[in-house]
């Protein structure tokens, strides 16, 4: 196939990170590329800039694709080079110097110029920025501020948006006196309401900033040297040094020349192509979708992901809906957190505020119907992750705001990362330390899957996830790429579960093999194997086509693996009540296999351990019990206490409704292991409230149904979902929420993070108030599971295939 | 399927049987004199071999997950590039792999080095 030509113009963060995720989607395959960058440099992470004006990074330090990239990766740049026009009949760039670069697909990804107020005396003669006036937009900027700061004493920074306060503190640090002028009553208008701009202010005051609110700068002083600035009011201060920071206006130069449709920023739909032409795209600060104009580095990415999607075929069908703006900030070393709206709009929206004057912090929430809708957090950086999660998924917050507002929990999110050491440890699985992932995000790991995938970190148990997430935030400097791989059912289908869902379903893809083809471009993919098994075994029921090779080892042997390769045999003890004929075989079996350990579990059975494979299926034989299922994704075991008829406390038959939960649920699949318990009375024996699904009984005949508990890497107190009068009701609702579950979890997600992610509240809506109307479908689906069950332990009499229980088939002499 | 090579002076193949013993897309452990090998049948028909115990914590791989060119050993989830044996992610010893092939008559050959006398 003969390569296609694409273009990018603009070589800033947009530009350079399209091409970057282009060539990683294996578009270097279809596309000769081509870049325009106007700047003769390579690529910069251009947020850094205020660490090279401190003094805190090299100028070398924040380049992202040194000009080598380019080269390296067959990605011709015309750096230093100014695109001047598109002429779109043709499909050719037009750049200074006179060059002439056709495209098949152009993308724009100009970014953004500051604005220049219009002040006498800002300009030359030749309408470029006088002496001793800066801009500060990009790196040459930099340098030359840099290099005039060397021999200023007084500078006025004209503005005190985010960009001006980070101006102001990098010529601080460079030991200049330093006045901010802005035009607004209080700082950071944009970004903040006015009680956090005047905090903000006097955290900024204390560290000697000269602010001057309030006031338009009217004319710049001073023939030869600049010597002062003079405001509307008649006032004047005198400075040698003026940097202009009065906000960033998108650059749509070369779009409006070239015809196409342009408003604030370049319009676009969301293919992210031009509403007039869709062979050309924009992307980042120049383009504005449905109305918006982003500012900031998350929602360029998020853009970037989609249009490499398609433009590399990757999925064809990408589409960009908008990005929930969220961000964290250092603002001259004060912790910032803004999500959303900064003031209420309706007259439901309800405003929760905290102020403590005395250490400069400020939280205020704005939130509609039990969800976030804006949030600026001052001054505290250790309940900011927690919010700003909780804004980006959009989750239920407690009815308690204080919860969320100031991480009373102890989960590990809420820990402040940057006062660990260096060599603490972070993922407790893996033994890695806080040094280690810092290093990984310095080589380039940018998403809490690279950063996992490179250190081996939060691959064990899975707990410390959250705190590697803040690590990477931390080392990171803003730099976070919002991984999509997170939003996948499994990494190697590029769907989150309801898409995934609803092509498995109208395709009728049976098999996970047909998976990978209909829905992987035949890639098949061993991380996802087992996730799609599971996910098509719930989905087809009986009409699953089951693959083997899809199967982790425990599913294929029906037994769980130990750490010398043999196995481990707990036979189903129906809610933990065994009998002494029971225990006999089981004594039998284990003194005839040379068990290494019999272990009473913590699931109230007997685990006979260290059992090879290929002695399985007589061991299975022999114990003539059913499996346990304790190797498997998949109901385990329901705990029980014994319950009314023989403990004087209790209050309901436990024992008995918990053999009825087992007998039920018996190899039903899920998402991860789910196990319940029952509890004869609230003094609870058989620990249900931390139980992925628990039931207490209370005096009057009835039950308390708990969801999402958990006592493992994790320790979470279930929610009351519901209390029952009966156990039929008691089993109803829980199969309900099992099914609702199995359908709606992702693979390998606990119900403690479900309930938590879904919200209690909203559960009770749809399973008990039928908010969605499928409960008779719920109820249907989890029957027909029921009613599928099988014991898995049959296969040892009649294996899948031959070698199902053999380990080493032949020997050969050597 | 490749058609089976002839071995080096210092190797020598060895028949380990028919390839239906091995189920599609899994793995199987084959003892050859004092070599533990994990021979693997791929999806697409290509067949790999390589050491059969991990390097990490001696996994038997052979119980592992292959696809896409990678195998997961299936105690701890360390996976390796099946054709080189490289490590894929974190840091690992290499596996050592071994050529092997499918005869016309659907015969697992493998070539390993002459055990030193």
């Amino acid at each position: 196939m003969k390569k296609q030509k694409l273009v990018v113009v603009g070589n800033g963060m947009a530009g350079a990170r399209l091409v970057e995720e282009v060539l990683e989607k294996g578009g270097g395959d279809r596309f000769d590329i081509s870049m325009f960058g106007e700047e003769p440099h390579g690529n910069y992470n251009r947020i850094l800039l205020s660490g090279v004006l401190s003094g805190t990074h090299g100028q070398d330090d924040i380049y992202i694709n040194p000009l080598e990239w380019y080269e390296n990766n067959d990605v011709t740049l015309h750096a230093g080079v100014r695109a001047i026009g598109i002429d779109r009949k043709a499909k050719t760039v037009y750049a200074a110097g006179g060059h002439l670069v056709p495209y098949d697909k152009l993308v724009v990804a100009t970014g953004s110029v500051p604005f220049m107020p219009p002040i006498d005396g800002l300009s030359a003669e030749d309408g470029s920025l006088r002496n001793g006036v800066f801009g500060f937009r990009t790196l040459d900027d930099c340098a030359q501020m840099i290099d005039y700061a060397a021999g200023a004493r007084n500078v006025v920074v004209i503005g005190g948006g985010l960009l001006g306060l980070e101006a102001a503190r990098g010529l601080l640090s460079r030991g200049l006196n330093v006045h901010v002028v802005h035009l607004e009553a209080y700082l950071m208008e944009t970004q903040l309401d006015s009680q956090a701009g005047e905090l903000l202010k006097d955290a900024l005051d204390d560290m000697g900033v000269v602010f001057h609110l309030e006031k338009l700068t009217t004319s710049i002083l001073g023939d030869d040297r600049v010597t002062g600035i003079k405001f509307k009011d008649g006032s004047e201060i005198d400075c040698d040094m003026v940097v202009v920071s009065a906000g960033i206006r998108p650059n749509v130069d070369i779009a409006r020349i070239s015809g196409l449709n342009v408003r604030r920023g370049i319009l676009v739909n969301d293919s992210l192509s031009c509403r007039n032409d869709p062979d050309v795209f924009a992307i980042g600060e120049c383009a504005e979708h449905r109305g918006v104009v982003y500012g900031l580095v998350a929602p360029l990415w998020e853009q970037v992901s989609v249009l490499a999607d398609r433009l590399t075929g990757r999925n064809p069908g990408a589409r960009y809906h908008g990005s929930r703006v969220s961000t964290k900030l250092k603002v001259m070393g004060v912790e910032l957190a803004v999500a959303g709206v900064k003031e209420p709009e309706e007259d439901r929206d309800e405003v929760v505020t905290y102020i403590e004057p005395s250490r400069n912090i400020y939280k205020k929430l704005i939130v509609r119907d039990g969800h976030i809708i804006g949030a600026i957090v001052l001054g505290d950086g250790s309940s900011a992750p927690r919010l700003l999660q909780a804004f980006d998924r959009n989750e239920t917050l407690p009815d308690t705001r204080a919860e969320i507002l100031f991480s009373l929990d102890s989960q590990p999110t809420a820990m402040d990362v940057s006062s660990l050491p260096d060599s603490a440890q972070i993922c407790n699985c893996n033994g890695v330390a806080k040094s280690q992932i810092i290093a990984a995000v310095n080589g380039g790991a940018r998403s809490l899957k690279a950063v996992c995938d490179a250190t081996r970190a939060g691959t064990g148990c899975g707990s410390c996830k959250p705190l590697i997430q803040t690590t990477l935030e931390f080392a990171a400097d803003g730099l976070i790429a919002d991984d999509p791989a997170a939003h996948y059912f499994v990494p190697g289908v590029q769907m989150a579960k309801p898409e995934l869902v609803e092509a498995i379903r109208s395709l009728e893809l049976k098999s996970v093999s047909s998976v990978f083809d209909a829905l992987a471009g035949g890639q098949e993919d061993a991380s996802s194997k087992a996730g799609l098994a599971s996910l098509l075994k719930t989905l087809w029921g009986s009409e699953y086509e089951d693959e083997r090779d899809a199967r982790f080892i425990n599913d294929r042997v029906h037994a769980n693996i130990q750490r010398d390769g043999t196995f481990s045999v707990a036979p189903r003890i129906y809610g933990g009540i065994t009998t002494p004929a029971q225990l006999r075989r089981i004594a039998d079996v284990a003194e005839k296999y040379d068990a290494r350990m019999v272990k009473i579990t913590g699931g109230q059975r007997l685990d006979i351990l260290g059992i090879p494979k290929e002695h399985l299926p007589d061991v299975w034989k022999e114990l003539d019990m059913p499996s346990g299922h304790a190797y498997a994704k998949a109901f385990r075991t329901c705990k029980t206490c014994v319950g009314s008829d023989f403990c004087r406390f209790g209050l309901g038959d436990s024992a008995k409704l918990g053999i009825d939960i087992e007998k039920r649920f018996q190899g039903v699949e899920m998402p991860h292991k789910v196990k319940m318990a029952v509890s004869g009375c609230p003094r609870n024996c058989a620990e249900a409230t931390v139980k992925d699904v628990g039931l207490v009984a209370i005096e009057g005949g009835k039950w308390e149904m708990y969801v999402g508990g958990a006592a493992g890497a994790n320790v979470r107190k279930g929610d009351v979902l519901c209390v029952v009068d009966s156990p039929t009701d008691a089993i109803k609702y829980m199969s309900r929420f099992l099914q609702y579950y199995r359908e709606n979890a992702k693979h390998m997600e606990r119900t403690y993070g479900f309930v938590e992610r879904i919200g209690v509240e909203r559960l009770r809506e749809i399973l008990m108030d039928d908010a969605e109307g499928q409960n008779d479908r719920l109820d249907a689906e989890m029957q027909a599971s029921v009613e599928a069950y099988s014991d898995p332990w049959q296969e040892g009499a009649n294996p899948v295939h031959g070698n199902q229980f053999v380990n080493t088939p032949t020997a050969v002499a050597g | 399927m490749m058609q089976a090579k002839r071995p080096t002076p210092s190797s020598q193949m060895y028949d380990l049987g028919p390839i239906d013993q091995i189920p599609l897309g899994e793995g199987r452990q084959f003892q050859i004199g004092h070599t533990s090998v994990a021979v693997f049948r791929a999806r697409d028909g290509r067949v790999f071999a390589a050491q059969a115990q991990c390097p990490h914590r001696g996994g038997p791989l052979a119980d592992g997950i292959i696809g896409g060119g990678q195998l997961h050993c299936p105690l701890h989830g360390y996976k390796f590039e099946l054709d080189t044996g490289k490590p894929i992610g974190a840091e690992c010893n290499a596996l050592k792999t071994f050529p092997v092939t499918v005869t016309d008559k659907c015969q697992i050959q493998i070539e390993l080095q002459r055990p030193e006398r």
